[in-house]
């Protein structure tokens, strides 16, 4: 059980050009569930393996349990970690595999068969315990991995994108399994992905990186409601928010030839602007703005219908039961709309944009 | 529908055609070998074991067994010590110019061994140059201290220490550097990750390399040629030349028994390390992520220098040595500025007609060697890799043998063979031919492989795009197969050639006045006292051989992988 700060922590891989990863500040509290996400390369496993001492600190610190650890070798971090390719020992049995961590802090052997025993038990590993890692499945492999982890009772647990490996379906019961033991081990636990549905499934906080820096940190609900920056809008949802280029003056917001007239100005903001509406904000109305649909995608319990407004590409998440035609007339429902910059692409004005009362302008 | 299938017949035909290249091949490669089974068991006496225990029961024989095995056995030692060690480190640590340090771990295996035998005499013993030069010679009269056991063991240890290296490097490769990290979390550290995961994972490989330099060792014929013959301690190839030399073909029944028996080791050594190979991609789980790159922190520069120091000592110092010798006006006479001169070199490369023949001799066969088994590997391993049948696996699985057996034991097979070829008069014996074909069967393997593994690596869709576009065959090969193969055949050539330039063992064996090699002259040299024009000779083959390693080396980027031996 331990918090974990991390401060102002840089990495400069030696041999390349620049930072890998840049002036990350994070305080992690104890117990909590923090995932990392971000696209491919923008240093999600770098920060981990910095946290879990497999890479150098080239700026900053690192803290667990208030004590720094920029200095200390992996071992003495006192914290496990599961890897993408579960890095089973292939010549020791599953028992072997999970007594091995203990084994080397010469811990008890009674201490260690009772941990093996209890790990087993809560992953259902105990038919297996016998077995070489080459003679399990992968869902199997995976469990023999947390349970690698689980033994040490460390003080964190820390994760790279332990279900990549696995298929779509056995990935969202493993994702379950994970929530929940973390939940009753109260374990500190920093977990890495790619996966966007993922990270917020099992969050507490996300920390959204892209290109070495954090974008924003937050719950996932604050994050798929208040996206701080074009990047995290995109990136978190599905499908991702529609953005597109418009211009505010007052309670107005001119999208080509077409307007919406807000109920209230939005605050702090005049001229070009990124407006960004989820799809499943759009709704058809009575009046509105005028919608050319494209493309269909049947889902099942909705439908994705493409098209555009004004030369602009938008995408609106509509229930099957929607009568569909060449064009309809839309309007964003509720506190819908989030307004960014145009050069910086950060969040700008009232959050909570307005009411609509939209109107098409001729 | 009968048209169809006469075009498939007229499409194919060439292909039938292509495979009967592998009759050929089976002949040279296999004929041989087979004769000398037939030799083994009494042919042409009704089939009898009789022969087989007499020749066994014999003393001599006895003996030369037991020396073969402790010689080869302590080798084997040596090259583990070595070859581990320096497989360890390349591969698991962040060292700098990691290549340099392999190429120059590669020389030794390149150089003959009568050469390297040579060289560490010349350094070493009373009448060292080098030692003389600077003063710290053992008194005249006291003996050669690598004229024993031990310092036949060495030599092959320091030989043969890039097979173990190789082998075992190929299989650290192969662990994912997470399960050293899993293991360095869960508290192991240093030498216990080490020991308790990089160990036991990687002992196949090592038991693999091991069992392939044992035979390896045990077929050596150079270096007991050198050290043993004078000291009167004979190996089974040693015993096998004397026998022959000194009696001639009468005794080819008996020695062709002891071939069997070297054989016999060297086969069931090789199975060992297939077995092993087999076994060690079995239990790596996942995939293999980044390669490892320990960092070793401080201790970098002090393990850099102790390997570069042990460089200098296996290889630098005995080649100085060597070259030390080769510039003294007489044997024993200290070498100073005043004293040094290029007349050895001057006889051994332009005067003398003997070396001037074997240089010729050597090179006329490595050259036509090459060329032939380019042009035979090229089709070879294109039907066997688009048109493969039970018997082109059958000889892609048996050409490895030539190469594996003992030079003596193919030396022995080719003298049965050919001495009288069957349903003819002709002999090859006492011919340069008998030497040619012996190369051969025994390096087609080392050009094949390289072929194989560039043909192995083209798209066939390209062939079929050319095929359709009306190309036949011998087009398709000519104008497609072949630019696309031609590095890594030009590259397995050059390897032959090395090879075929460093051969003794074989043509110890099947040479004749006029057909000597240049590694029987430097053998012939050493052996009657011309010790300077010896040494003078082996550095002009060993600077050849470094020039040649040194084109492969730099063509090597540009290759396939698995075309370079010593390369990832
Ligand atoms: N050993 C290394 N040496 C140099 N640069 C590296 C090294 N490892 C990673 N990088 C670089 O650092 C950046 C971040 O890499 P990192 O592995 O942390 O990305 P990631 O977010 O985990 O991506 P992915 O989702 O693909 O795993 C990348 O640009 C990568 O090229
Ligand atoms: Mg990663």
């Amino acid at each position: 059980m331990a918090s974990i700060d991390i401060t102002g922590v840089s990495k400069i891989y030696p041999g390349a050009a620049g930072r890998s990863v840049t002036g990350i500040d994070l305080t992690i509290a104890d117990g909590e569930f923090i995932v990392l996400v971000g696209p491919s390369g923008c240093g999600k496993s770098t920060l981990l393996r910095m946290v879990a001492g497999l890479e150098d600190i080239t700026e900053g610190e690192i803290r667990i349990a208030g004590r720094r650890v920029n200095d200390l070798e992996p071992a003495d971090r006192d914290i496990a970690m599961v890897f993408q390719n579960y890095a089973l020992y292939p010549h020791m049995t599953v028992r072997e595999n999970m007594a091995y961590g203990l084994k080397n802090r010469k811990t008890p052997r009674d201490v260690i068969e009772a941990r093996v025993a209890e790990a087993a038990r809560m992953l259902e590993l105990g038919p297996y315990l016998d077995r070489k890692p080459r003679a399990l499945s992968g869902g199997q492999r995976q469990r023999v991995a947390m349970g690698r982890a689980i033994v040490r009772q460390p003080a964190a647990f820390l994760f790279d994108e332990p279900l990549s490996n696995l298929d779509a379906k056995l990935r969202v019961s493993m994702r379950g399994e994970i929530r929940r033991l973390q939940k009753r081990l109260g374990t500190t636990s920093i977990y890495v992905t790619h996966d966007q549905l993922e990270a917020m499934t099992l969050a507490d906080r996300l920390v959204v990186l892209n290109g070495g820096r954090i974008e924003q940190v937050g719950t996932p609900l604050d994050i798929y409601h208040h996206p701080a920056s074009t990047f995290v809008a995109s990136f978190i949802g599905s499908p991702a928010m529609n953005l597109i280029d418009a211009e505010v003056s007052g309670n107005r917001v001119v999208i080509g030839d077409q307007a919406i007239t807000l109920a209230a100005p939005v605050q702090g903001i005049g001229g070009p602007a990124v407006l960004g509406i989820r799809a499943e904000d759009l709704h058809p109305a009575p009046s509105g703005l005028l919608f050319r649909v494209d493309l269909v995608e049947e889902l099942g319990a909705q439908r994705l219908v493409h098209g555009h407004v004004s030369g602009q590409g938008l995408t609106l998440a509509l229930s099957p039961a929607h009568p569909l035609s060449e064009t309809m007339t839309i309007a964003p429902a509720g506190p819908a709309l989030h307004f960014f910059d145009v050069g910086t692409g950060r969040r700008i004005g009232d959050t909570a944009a307005a009411r609509t009362g939209a109107g098409v302008m001729a | 529908m009968t048209s169809a299938v006469a075009r498939t017949g007229v499409g194919r035909s060439p292909d039938r055609l292509i495979s009967l290249l592998l009759l050929p091949v089976a002949l040279i490669a296999l004929g041989p070998i087979l004769r000398l089974l037939a030799e083994g068991l009494g042919y042409g006496e009704g089939l009898t074991f009789a022969h087989v225990g007499e020749v066994m029961g014999r003393n001599s024989t006895r003996i030369a067994l037991w020396h073969s095995l402790v010689t080869a056995g302590g080798g084997t030692v040596i090259s583990v010590l070595i070859g581990a060690a320096f497989a360890f480190v390349v591969a698991l640590t962040d060292i700098r110019a990691k290549a340099a340090l392999v190429f120059c771990l590669m020389i030794p295996m390149m150089i003959p061994p009568q050469i390297t035998a040579l060289a560490w005499m010349q350094m070493m013993g009373p009448s060292s140059v080098l030692l003389k030069t600077l003063g710290i010679a053992p008194p005249m009269g006291s003996p050669q201290p690598l004229r024993s056991a031990g310092g036949i063991a060495l030599l092959l240890g320091i030989q043969h220490a890039a097979i173990v290296f190789l082998t075992l490097r190929a299989g650290l490769r192969m662990i994912p550097a997470d399960l050293v990290e899993a293991a360095r979390m869960s508290g192991a550290r240093g030498w216990r990750v080490w020991g308790r995961i990089v160990l036991p994972l990687s002992l196949p490989s090592l038991a693999a390399g091991a069992a392939m330099t044992f035979v390896t060792a045990l077929g050596n014929f150079g270096i007991p040629a050198m050290l043993g013959i004078p000291a009167r301690y004979s190996t089974l190839p040693t015993l096998i030349y004397q026998r022959l030399t000194g009696m001639g073909p009468s005794v080819l029944p008996e020695v062709a028994v002891l071939a069997l028996l070297i054989g016999a080791v060297a086969i069931a050594g090789v199975l060992l390390s297939r077995l092993m190979l087999s076994r060690r991609s079995l239990g790596l789980v996942g995939l293999s992520g980044r390669p490892l790159a320990l960092a070793l922190g401080s201790a970098r520069i002090w393990v850099e220098a102790g390997l570069w120091a042990f460089i200098f000592l296996i290889l630098v110092l005995p080649l100085l040595a060597l070259l030390a010798t080769s510039l003294v006006p007489a044997y024993g006479v200290p070498l100073t500025f005043g004293s040094a001169t290029f007349d050895a070199w001057n006889e051994v490369l332009l005067r003398q007609p003997v070396t001037r023949r074997a240089y010729a001799n050597s090179l006329l066969l490595a050259g036509l060697a090459s060329v032939i088994l380019m042009a035979v590997a090229l089709p070879l391993a294109w039907v066997m890799s688009r048109r493969p049948t039970i018997w082109t696996r059958a000889v892609d699985t048996l050409v490895d043998l030539p190469y594996a057996l003992p030079g003596v034991v193919l030396a022995i097979a080719c003298i049965l063979a050919f001495m009288r070829i069957p349903f003819t008069g002709i002999t090859l014996y006492g011919t340069l031919w008998i030497i040619l074909i012996a190369y051969l069967a025994r390096f087609l393997v080392v050009m094949l492989r390289p072929v194989q593994a560039a043909i192995g690596q083209l798209d066939p869709a390209m062939e079929e795009a050319a095929a359709s576009a009306g190309a036949r065959l011998g087009r398709r090969l000519w104008r497609i197969v072949l630019p696309l193969a031609a590095p890594s055949a030009a590259a397995g050539a050059i390897l032959v050639f090395l090879t075929a330039v460093n051969e003794l063992t074989v043509s110890a064996l099947l040479w004749s006045s006029g057909t000597e090699t240049l590694g029987v002259v430097i053998f012939n040299l050493e052996d009657s006292g011309e010790t300077v024009m010896a040494s003078a000779l082996a550095m002009s083959i060993v600077v050849l051989v470094i020039a040649l390693m040194g084109c492969v080396q730099i063509g090597a980027a540009r290759l396939p992988k698995g075309v370079v031996p010593w390369q990832n």
